[in-house]
Parts: C-alpha cells; structure tokens; sequence
C-alpha cells in the first residue's frame, strides 16, 4: 500500500540533498539544454523555410503553367493563351476586369550582403493585376513602379539580403539599369525574396516577345478552383496545368525542406542519443553516490516505489530544467534570426527567417522530458534493487 | 606494460559509467565526422576545381545562354590554350526525385578538358562514333544500375520535345569514374551535335564556356580580355576562375551550411564537456585510491601518468571509434544523391577528429590529476569520494 505522501516525502528528501551534488547535475542539466537548443534551432530552420514558401498560399488564387513545367523557369505561354485563360470561369472581377496577373521571372546576380560573393535573384514581371491577385502586399517603403518605365519594387527580404537595393538606388542588369522605387512586404511569403518589375518593360530587356510564364489569376471563391481548372485543363487549344497557390509553392519547396528535415532528423537523432547516455551517467553516478542513503531508507521500510520514484523525479526535473533553458535559449537566439539559401527547384534565392514555433518549443520539452525519464528508468530500478546490508556498509 | 593492469582495473571501476561515457564520446565523435561529410559536400567543387581553368558565363545570370559562335572568339584571346562548351539540359529520369545533372558537350574538347574524368579508350571511342551515345558518371549508374548498352529516356522541361521523337533517348556507351574521391561522379554527358540538331528552340545557344589557360597566374588578365571582347554586344560575359565559380554556389547554399556547421558544432562541445566532466569525477572519487597508490612509493608524476592515461584510454577509444564507425558508414553510400553531389569523409576531418579525442582525453584528466598529484597522502587516504 503507497500512500502519495511516502512517495512525496522520499522525493523531496532526495531533491533537498541535490545541492550537495551540484556540478554533476549543473553539467546534466547544461548537457541537456544544449541538446534541446540545439534541436529547436536545427527544425526552426525548416519550419522558417516552410512557412516563407507557403504562408502566402491562397486557396483562393490559382497559378496556371504551361503543363510538364515544373517551375516557372521552364514554363511558356503565349499572349493568346493568357487572354484565354483569364476569360475562364471562376475567375473574380473587379471594376477594372479580371483581377488576372501574367507573369515572368528571371534570375539575375547580385552580391549577398553577408558574403559579397553573387547569388541568384528572382527578378519578376507583373502585371498591375498582381497586387490585387495576391492580396497581401503592402508598399513600406516608396510606391509602386509606373507601367511602362524601367522601374522597380524590391521585397523587403530581397533588400535586406542583397547589395544595392535600397529606395534611389539602381541596377544595372546587362545594358538595363532599372530604378528602385519601393520596398514591399508580403505576409512573410516568397515574394519577399524577389524584385518585381513591370512586365511589358522585362520581356524586351530579356528578348521574350510576347511570352510569358505563368498566370496567376484571383478565383471569385476558393471552390471555384475545380471549375477553372476543368475548363482549361479540357480546352484542346491550351495546354496547362492548374494548381491552387498553396500547392504550387509546396511543390517548389520540397527539395530544400526535405534536404533540411532528413539533415535534421539525422543529426537530432545522434545528438539525442548522446544526450541520453550523458544523463544515463549522470543518473547512475547519482544514484551510487547516494548507495547509503537509499540502503538507509530501504531499511527503515521504504518499499522499492517511493525510491524508484524519486530518482525519476529527480531525472525529469534536471532534464525539464535543462529543456527548458534550452528552448528559451534557442526561442531569445534563434527566432526571427534572417537566413537565405538557394532553391534548388527555382534556382534562386530565398530568404527567409527562423521560426522558433509554439509547438517547436513543446516539442523540445517533450523531447527533454524523455530524455529524463529513459535516463531515469534504469538507475531507478538499480537503486531500489540494491542489496541493503551492502549497501549500508559502503562509504 | 606492466601498468597495464592497473589501468585496466581502474576501467573497470565502474563498469556501466566506463562503458556510458565511452558511447557518448563514440556518439559525439560519429556526429563530427558526419558534419564534416556534409560540409565537404555542400561545399567541396572549390577544392576539385581547376586551377588552370576559367568559366565564361553570361554576364547577367547563369541561366542566360551565350552562342555556340563564341567559341571561335574566346579561343583567339592570348593564353587560352583550350575551350569546351556545356548546357544545362535539365533532364528528368521518370521522377523528378531523381535528379542528376545531364548536359551535351563536345566529346572530344570535354574529356581534354576535364582530366578528372576517367573513361577507357574504348568507350571513348564509342561515344565518338555513336551520336545518341551518352556517358554516365559511376555514382549515378550505381544508383540507378545502369549499364553500358542500356537506352535512357530522358524527358526535358526546358528543351520540349526533340525533333522527330516523343522524348530523348540516350545509350549509354560509357561509364566514367573521378581520380579523386571528391569528383563529382553523378553527372552525365551526351553529344551537342544530337542536341543541336533535335532540339526545337534556342539553336546555337549554350549555357557556358570552359576554357584552359596556359599560364594560371594570368587568369584575372586573360578574363579581362575575354570579357573585353564581348563588351556591348548583345550576349555580355562575365569570366572567372573555376574555383571563385564554385565558391560562389557554396556560398548560395550559404547560411543553412554554416548554421548547420555552427549548430552541430555546439551540440559535440555540449556532449564532450558533459563527458569529460564524468571522467574527472571518476577520478575525484577515487583519490583514497591514488594515496595508496602513493603510499606504496608510486611518484608524483607517475600517479598523474597513470590518470591521464585512464583519460586517454576512454577518449582515444570513444572518438577514434566514433570517426571509424562514421567512416563505415558513409562508405557504405550516399543517403541522399539528388541534393548531395559527393559524399565520403575528408581526410582533415579524420585528423581534426583524432586530435579531439586525444585532446579531451589529456583535459578532462589533468585537471584532477594534477590536483590528486599534489594531496599530502595522509588526507588522501582520509578522504572517502
């Protein structure tokens, strides 16, 4: 019969003599937190990647590429095909006509900031329609480029990663030199990473004719989608694929966040086990420094639980400490921290920012709270094993 | 030698703690040699690249092609001894999940080109005579079990279909191998003359040059001059040494490759001091040990041998085991071909490993056995852990 008050008043005992084993439970709990750092930092990562390339999927808008296309790069449609594609069913109107946008996107090479060294970055064409046909970008800086002239707007990510893409300053693409005019947000999402020019002006300079790449087109709901895809799928003049927003930058991200996740999982996988066999030791050293004391209790008529019990106790809280550090250490270090990579799929780059997300942080203490009590368990079962007069003789 | 059994019964003090602090060092050391693969992969062309080679790309971006009419013009610049072609094709193999790169080249100025690439005389031969004829690096016929002989469909987004077919096809007429462990082995190679002729856009173009140049100390001269001549025409050059190219991508890839670096490396300092913070406590526990041991007439210094040497014997084993078991790993395969060009263990990352472990090995004892070193003996052997 274990009355919770035993099993209470045997843990408390145990933890009120763990200041006199300080240094192995401080090296315990720091070897814990960095391990739990460590982990969240690694999936922030990710998580930051993943959101920047989806955040701004809307349900509601619909991206049209020429079919086989697996990025904008390889895609081609011609003038004919996005007036047809902007006439289809579904698509929303305003009092301009159909909130449509036919776009282009480029690469060109600019020095990174953090390295000097040049990175590709996704230069895109537009039609005014983009603005309205995406919904979330909002002017922070400057205005919008005028229709017709070599101007540009810059993505608020864009500009704090690269060189010369201030509001006054120039680029000098080819024999081009194009204006900055504006810097924009867009929710956190991918076109914060690109420069946006008009389209009229960027298909001479790159010698596209009348082509274009991609149509992004604003649905009147999100369940038109099926409508408007079905009628340009079936219509033998076209030839497409449809895809909601959301999907289409799904699809571009999952070489990079694949890459990331199994590097990840990986290197989060080798480091738990070495934090595992680090609190294994700690415990185990624990519980044989304290040989006599649990032999003592052990005599006096403490069964096996109140033991076993407070030496898992003792475990789960040094690891719950040790995460908890590390998760606030990595949320105050790592959130919101700027990173860009390239895109293998597009080819460009894309910035982005650690994302140290609520359930990250829930699951680095879950994750801590495990490794407390697998480091527990079997120190726990020795010690309520030991064999009492032995145990009362050691020093 | 004949301490050899007192190190040994010192190790078997406490088993389970021996054998507990002996797999956190293996699993910290496994987790170094793994980052320094990655790094090596994310960031190794700079070391392959050429010291005597250039790229000439367009000005604007790499994916801007330059004409074919070119080469005639780059070849006349003083101090170019040799120029090769290459463009991106882009072809997928069934899924795009199974990326490769894939480009057509003149066969005979590519291999000139690139002696790094290793193909018998007979399947040169082969490719010379055969147009569809493609050559396929070892890594990606490994991955995919292809032969010599074999017919490979390829479908190409960027290049549509080819002339007069529904999709390319390529025989395999030859596999390549690297010289060097770091070549990259994934890519393969078909005929431009097939290419120029099937495809159905774009005809004369190419992705880049590379040239050859006598002299490598020239080489910011040389690509002046190659850029010069193109200057204000319709398709600007931009020309660089091969290595600043390859810089440059490892660069792209950037941030995530050093936070990674960054990131792992913290976690091995985190598990090495929780390690070695075990090791010194074993040893404080034992000081009524070492006075007997001193009482018995051992010195000083070799008391602090002794500790050191138990140290040692845990951090030397653990790590080279760790860099050993990682080694296996690896050479056992490329977890990840489609993102990862090469992927093996580069030799400073053994050295740097082992010069870790012994390091950890000489700290994580000399702290307490230099404080052990100096205890009077009679409150050593007072002393009870």
């Amino acid at each position: 019969m274990i009355r919770p008050a035993l099993l209470f008043s045997v843990a408390l005992f145990n933890l009120r003599s763990l200041p006199g084993r300080k240094a192995a439970a401080i090296t315990a709990a720091i070897g814990i937190a960095g391990v739990v750092g460590v982990l969240v930092g690694v999936l922030a990562i990710a998580r930051g990647f993943q959101r920047a390339m989806t955040v701004s999927g809307s349900p509601a808008v619909a991206v049209v590429l020429r079919s086989g296309a697996d990025s904008e790069m390889t895609s081609g449609l011609s003038r004919a095909d996005t007036r047809t594609i902007g006439d289809a069913p579904g698509v929303a109107r305003n009092y301009n006509g159909y909130i449509t946008s036919a776009e282009l996107f480029v690469i060109i090479n600019l020095p990174k900031l953090s390295t000097g060294t040049d990175a590709n970055v996704p230069l895109r064409g537009v039609e005014p329609g983009a603005f309205e046909v995406r919904g979330n970008i909002e002017i922070v800086q400057g205005r919008r480029f005028a229709t017709g002239r070599n101007e540009v707007i810059v993505g608020a990510g864009a500009a704090r990663a690269f060189a010369g893409l201030g509001v006054g300053q120039q680029i000098k693409v080819g024999r081009n030199v194009w204006d900055v005019v504006g810097i924009f947000t867009a929710g956190g999402g991918i076109a914060e990473s690109e420069i946006w020019a008009d389209t009229a002006v960027l298909q001479p300079a790159y010698q596209r004719d009348d082509n274009f790449q991609s149509v992004l087109v604003k649905l009147d709901s999100a369940a038109a989608f099926e409508e408007f895809k079905e009628s340009l799928t079936g219509n033998p003049k076209l030839n497409v694929k449809v895809l909601r927003q959301a999907d289409f930058y799904a699809e571009q991200s999952t070489a990079v966040t694949r890459f990331i996740t199994t590097i990840g999982v990986f290197i989060a996988s080798l480091m738990a086990l070495g934090a595992l066999f680090g609190a294994l030791n700690t415990m185990y050293s624990a519980v044989a420094a304290r040989t006599r004391e649990i032999a003592t209790l052990r005599a006096l008529g403490f069964g096996a639980s109140p033991v076993i019990f407070s030496v898992l106790l003792e475990s789960v809280l040094l690891s719950l400490l040790g995460g908890t550090l590390g998760a606030a250490a990595a949320y105050v270090l790592f959130d919101g921290y700027r990173a860009s990579t390239i895109n293998w799929q597009t080819f460009s780059q894309v910035t982005f920012a650690f994302n140290v997300s609520p359930d990250l942080l829930g699951m680095a203490i879950g994750f801590a709270t495990l490794i407390g009590i697998a480091g527990g368990l079997f120190p726990a079962i020795r010690a309520a094993r030991l064999p009492i007069a032995a145990g009362l003789r050691e020093s | 030698m004949k301490f050899l059994p007192l190190l040994w019964a010192g190790l078997q003090r406490r088993k389970l703690r021996t054998t507990l602090t002996f797999l956190s060092i293996f699993t910290a050391f496994m987790l170094f040699a793994f980052l320094g693969a990655i790094r090596e992969a994310l960031g190794g062309g700079v070391g392959m690249a050429g010291r005597d080679r250039l790229i000439v790309r367009h000005k604007v971006s790499l994916i801007q092609t330059l004409p074919e009419s070119y080469k005639a013009g780059i070849a006349s610049v003083e101090g170019v001894a040799a120029v090769c072609h290459q463009t991106w094709f882009g072809g997928i193999y069934q899924d795009p999940k199974n990326f490769f790169p894939n480009m057509p080249v003149e066969p005979a100025d590519f291999l000139a080109m690139f002696p790094e690439f290793v193909l018998g005389d007979a399947e040169k031969q082969a490719w010379l005579g055969t147009r569809t004829g493609a050559v396929v690096g070892r890594a990606t016929a490994e991955r995919f079990k292809w032969n010599i002989g074999d017919r490979i469909p390829i479908q190409s987004p960027i290049w549509g279909q080819p002339a007069g077919q529904g999709q390319w096809e390529f025989l395999i007429v030859g596999i390549y191998d690297g010289t060097k462990k770091a070549t990259d082995t994934s890519q393969m190679f078909f005929r431009y003359d097939y290419f120029e002729e099937a495809r159905q856009q774009m005809k004369g173009q190419v992705g880049w040059y590379t040239v050859r140049i006598a002299n490598p100390d020239q080489a910011a001269q040389i690509a002046a001059k190659i850029d010069e001549q193109f200057a204000n025409s319709p398709y600007e050059t931009k020309t660089e040494p091969e290595g600043a190219f390859a810089a440059g991508f490892a660069q792209q890839i950037g941030d995530i490759g050093a936070i990674m670096m960054a990131v792992v490396g913290a976690v091995f300092f985190t598990i090495l001091l929780v390690a070695g913070n075990t090791m010194a406590q074993s040893v404080r526990e034992r000081t009524a040990e070492l006075g007997v041991l001193k009482a018995m007439g051992y010195s000083n210094f070799l008391v602090l041998i002794l500790v050191l040497l138990e140290s040692s014997c845990i951090a030397i084993s653990g790590g080279f085991g760790g860099l050993g078991a990682a080694w296996l790993i690896i050479a056992s395969g490329n977890p990840i071909p489609g993102l990862l060009p090469v992927f093996y263990l580069p030799a400073n990352s053994i050295v740097t490993g082992a010069l870790f472990a012994v390091a950890l090995g000489i700290v994580a004892g000399a702290l307490p056995a230099w404080q052990a070193r100096r205890l009077k003996i009679s409150e050593a052997l007072r002393r009870v852990g």
